[in-house]
């Protein structure tokens, strides 16, 4: 038996199927690579009584052990938002399928649905979710902007995850990449005035939400991580009021709408 | 005021004169006296005293140098000499004859204009004279030549006048053939040097004489006067008559071109820019005035002055005090002093200006080969080819550990003054590994470590570097990513070896994304398939890899990742954890993620490593090993003891000649078992041996060492003994 459960964005969104799906388990594991939750699992220990093993990268992806050990037992992989965010979980839960094993899901609060919510933008608005990765040595790709460029020319809102591997991104580091990005396409996407939100620790007791103009926004602080940023499209006066009203963004967004 | 000082004073002078200046070098093959030529030219011209010379090897300043009685470092030096009414400046480069030590006299040749070729006449054309020809030449480096020690063919060989005219003769056309054969079109036959017009010049260095037919029509010298002194053994005579320095230096301020002369046809060889820009006009115009354009050749570190920097200014005015760009470098660097060298001192000046050698202090981040200039972003003059690669490398660790860190800083120094001498660390165990040319080249470099820096090393046993390459073409392989959402799919097959002939000899640009045009044109034209060719993004030493796809979205952005895990297999193959050599990898098709993150470096690195390690397991994959060429000179009746030293060698005869009493042997031999071959060979013959060896590239390894070299090689970098077969690179 091999279950996959989504911890929701804190430690105090996880569902009650959630902790009896982990009382049950012979095995939890937690991955934390592909995303976290803002504030420490140990409160999870405490509620569902079971140890939770967190695993790397390499040994998630090879899967092996996993998967031999859910031919017996009850494993449970546990990860931060929804369950099946992390796309090497689909691919273990078909190979653990091809093998017998039985396969379930626990869903859990996804920051896919929370950014639209904690912004108040409409979710029906948002385009192709786009991640950003850290450039790496003379590997600067270039696809995340032409990404975020389709869903801006169709007005849809963008929202941009961030790289969490090895030390998660901050929204200022993100800003400076796309500015960057920017230098190199001249697209005018992200001029000074592009106006951003930043979404930190989003259900966590200090979360930040915050709107403003690029400029001012990549200079200020807005704490540890983890960040997300949404970018914004056409909006409805209402979003646009909510922006403000929020997210603090500056009232001129309103003028015409 | 002494010789040496008003000498000093006269090339301060000379220096600003591009018309009366020549940059020269003299190369050889070991042991044809090239040390003892250069020390006779310095003192002829009052840089050294003239009974010292030949005895006191000023060029050679190492104590090592002395100690082994050849050349090791091109050193630099100025001189000047009158001809006919007027004063020059000539700048001597030295440089060594020991192929170990190959790498500086390619370095050197980019400093100089004109080389005097010194050939031995006993020995006569040896394969060395044809390397260190060939590096001048690719230079575009005028020749001219030296016979010496003529006189030991009267006095050893007792050869008549006739046999000694004969002898010259055949020398001179040996020369010519291969200067027909390698010099640049346009110089084919200007090049060729003659007696008659004074490009060829007979002597001995040893005891300071020469002659040329320009000469004996001057002076009324015959060769039949100068067969007459030797017959009387008088060549202190001969000397006072024909001094070695007079002679030769006629020849090279009468034949040799001027740096004015000689950047105009240079510098397109060597530097690829817009020769129209201001910087380009001023370097083939050899124009002081113009913007500044050096070239680093060779780094030395002094236990006093510490770095010093050697260059050839093509354009411009070096100068004390001065900002200068090194290429690559972000920064500007100051000039602290600059310096002319005479022997071994540096004489400081304010100024040196285009066309000439200078003496640097405080470019502290340039290495052998770099580009300064006066203004940043010039285009850097084309790399240095390095005709030899390391083969043999060693295991180095301190004595006493708390040396570590010193160790680690004179290891980055060493191989900074010598690029031919390559450090690495070995990952799995820490060690310090360190590669050159050949067992000498590291017993000396290991000699300085341990006397120049005061550090107390332990050096391991010699191995060589084997190389790694494919006899067949594999099947299509599929590499996975980590995550499973990203499928590679590779073939691998071995490169033309046209194209690995001419990526050894440098003649393509390795930085493809930079030559991208000339890089196509040059393979489609030694025969790559033209989509192949086109398809190229990554040259690696003699590997190549080529995208033959067709629109598959995301896969450009990718490609420097891709790139990245090829250069990562280039220097470790699968079998032994060798570096590849001519080997062909064509990316066929590619599934990749829609989303940038799923498919990073951590999914798309090894995913490319395995494509490419699991194709090589199916193209049935070799090990290469190095080989040398061996001659060898000793008399009949030593030959079977050679023959036996050979045999136990896997050496291979190529022919043996007879000249006199003497044997020539020529033959090639793994350098893995040449290892301790000179004391093995002095023993075998009684010390009665001249040999020498050559790097000639890699063969493979015979079929019934494979296995065994393979899991040798791998215990000894701590891998599994067997290496992984194709499922291994599968999952």
């Amino acid at each position: 038996m091999l279950s996959f459960v989504g911890l929701g964005l804190s430690r105090n969104d996880i569902s009650i199927k959630a902790i009896e799906e982990i009382k049950k388990a012979d095995e939890v594991y937690a991955e934390f690579y592909t995303g976290r939750i803002c504030d420490g699992i140990e409160k999870i220990e405490e509620i569902t009584g079971r140890k939770i093993k967190v695993i790397g990268r390499e040994e998630m992806e090879d899967g092996r052990d996993i998967l031999n050990e859910a031919m017996t037992k009850k494993v449970c992989i546990i990860s931060a938002g929804d369950a099946m965010a992390a796309t090497t979980h689909v691919e273990l839960r078909l190979r653990a399928m091809e093998m017998g094993i039985e396969t379930r899901i626990i869903h859990g609060v996804s920051i896919t649905t929370a950014a639209a919510s904690a912004l108040g933008l409409q979710i029906y608005k948002f385009g192709r979710i786009i991640s950003l990765p850290r450039p790496y040595g003379d590997y600067f790709p270039l696809s995340p902007y032409d990404g975020i460029k389709e869903n801006v020319e169709a007005g849809l809102h963008t929202l941009i995850l961030l790289d969490t591997e090895n030390e998660p991104m901050t929204a200022n580091e993100a800003m400076e990449i796309l500015m960057k990005m920017e230098e190199r396409k001249k697209e005018g996407i992200f001029h000074d005035k592009a106006l951003i939100a930043v979404l930190a620790r989003v259900s966590c007791d200090d979360e930040i939400i915050k709107a403003g103009y690029l400029k001012e926004m990549v200079k200020m602080d807005f704490g540890k991580p983890l960040h997300s940023i949404v970018l914004p499209g056409k909006m409805h006066v209402m979003e646009a009021k909510a922006l403000v009203e929020i997210a603090g963004a500056p009232e001129e967004i309103m003028n015409g709408l | 005021m002494g010789r040496k000082e008003e000498n000093i004073k006269k090339a301060k002078a000379l220096m600003y004169k591009p018309e009366k200046i020549r940059n020269i070098g003299v190369v050889a093959h070991i042991d044809h006296g090239k040390t003892t030529f250069s020390d006779n030219l310095l003192a002829g011209a009052g840089m050294i005293s003239e009974d010292l010379a030949g005895t006191q090897l000023v060029l050679d300043y190492d104590e090592q140098e002395q100690a082994r009685g050849i050349t090791i470092n091109a050193a630099a030096a100025s001189m000047v000499h009158e001809y006919e009414g007027d004063e020059y400046l000539i700048n001597l480069i030295d440089t060594p004859g020991h192929v170990d030590f190959g790498g500086d006299v390619t370095r050197a040749m980019r400093a100089v204009d004109g080389a005097i070729v010194v050939v031995c006449a006993v020995e006569g054309v040896m394969p060395q004279t044809e390397t260190v020809l060939r590096q001048a030449l690719r230079e575009r480096v005028k020749p001219v030549l030296l016979i010496n020690k003529v006189d030991r063919l009267i006095n050893e060989l007792k050869l008549d006048s006739d046999e000694m005219m004969k002898r010259f003769t055949k020398i001179i056309t040996e020369v010519n053939k291969l200067i027909k054969k390698m010099a640049p079109d346009e110089f084919k036959e200007e090049w060729m040097v003659k007696p008659d017009n004074g490009t060829v010049a007979f002597g001995s260095a040893l005891h300071n004489w020469a002659i040329s037919v320009p000469y004996m029509k001057k002076t009324g010298i015959t060769f039949k006067d100068i067969y007459e002194y030797l017959k009387k053994e008088d060549q202190r005579t001969l000397a006072k008559k024909a001094p070695i320095h007079e002679v030769t230096l006629n020849m090279v301020i009468q034949h040799l071109p001027n740096p004015k002369e000689a950047q105009k046809y240079r510098i397109p060889n060597i530097w690829h820019g817009d020769l129209n820009s201001p910087i380009g006009k001023a370097m083939v115009e050899c124009d002081p005035s113009g913007p500044l354009s050096l070239m680093v050749t060779k780094i030395i570190i002094d236990p006093h002055a510490g770095e010093i920097t050697f260059g050839r200014v093509f354009s411009g005015t070096l100068k004390e005090g001065q900002e200068v760009y090194i290429s690559g470098m972000p920064k500007p660097y100051r000039i602290q002093q600059v310096a002319v060298m005479v022997g071994d001192s540096r004489i400081q000046v304010p100024e040196i200006p285009a066309g000439n050698i200078a003496a640097i202090s405080g470019l502290k981040d340039a290495i052998a080969g770099s580009t300064v200039t006066g203004i940043p972003d010039v285009e850097p003059f084309e790399s240095i080819k390095h005709i030899s690669e390391p083969v043999v490398t060693v295991r180095v660790e301190a004595k006493k550990p708390s040396d570590l860190p010193k160790l680690v800083k004179v290891l980055r120094d060493v191989s900074k003054a010598d690029p031919s001498i390559q450090v690495t660390i070995n990952q799995e165990t820490g060690e310090y590994l360190m590669s050159g040319m050949g067992e000498l080249h590291l017993e000396i470099t290991e000699y300085r470590i341990r006397n120049e820096h005061g550090i107390d090393i332990l050096v391991s046993e010699p191995t060589v570097i084997y190389r790694e390459t494919v006899r067949k073409k594999s099947p299509v392989f599929e590499g996975k990513s980590p995550n499973k959402h990203n499928y590679l799919y590779v073939e691998v097959e071995p490169l033309e070896p046209e194209i690995v002939k001419a990526l050894l000899e440098g003649k393509i640009p390795e930085n493809v994304k930079k030559f991208k045009k000339e890089v196509t044109k040059q393979l489609i034209d030694l025969g790559m398939d033209r989509e192949e060719a086109k398809g190229v993004f990554g040259i690696n030493g003699t590997n190549i890899i080529t995208d033959v796809t067709k629109g598959i979205q995301h896969l450009n952005e990718s490609k420097e990742l891709l790139k990245q895990a090829f250069d990562e297999v280039c220097q470790a193959g699968p079998k032994a954890a060798e570096p590849l050599q001519g080997v062909k990898v064509r990316l066929v098709d590619a599934k990749l993620h829609e989303d940038a993150i799923h498919r990073g470096p951590a999914q798309l690195i090894p995913a490319m490593r395995n494509a490419i390690y699991g194709a090589m397991t199916l193209a049935d994959p070799i090990l290469l090993e190095p080989i040398q060429k061996v001659f060898i000179s000793v008399p009949h009746e030593l030959m079977g003891n050679v023959n036996r030293e050979l045999n136990q060698r896997r050496a291979v005869i190529l022919d043996i000649k007879s000249e006199g009493d003497m044997s020539i042997i020529n033959a090639k031999a793994p350098v893995a078992e040449m290892f301790g071959f000179a004391s093995a060979i002095r023993s075998a013959t009684g010390g009665r041996v001249l040999w020498s060896t050559e790097n000639m590239g890699f063969e493979p390894l015979p079929d019934f060492l494979q296995e065994d070299t393979t899991r040798k090689i791998r215990e000894r970098k701590g891998l599994k003994p067997e290496p992984y077969t194709a499922d291994h690179y599968r999952e």
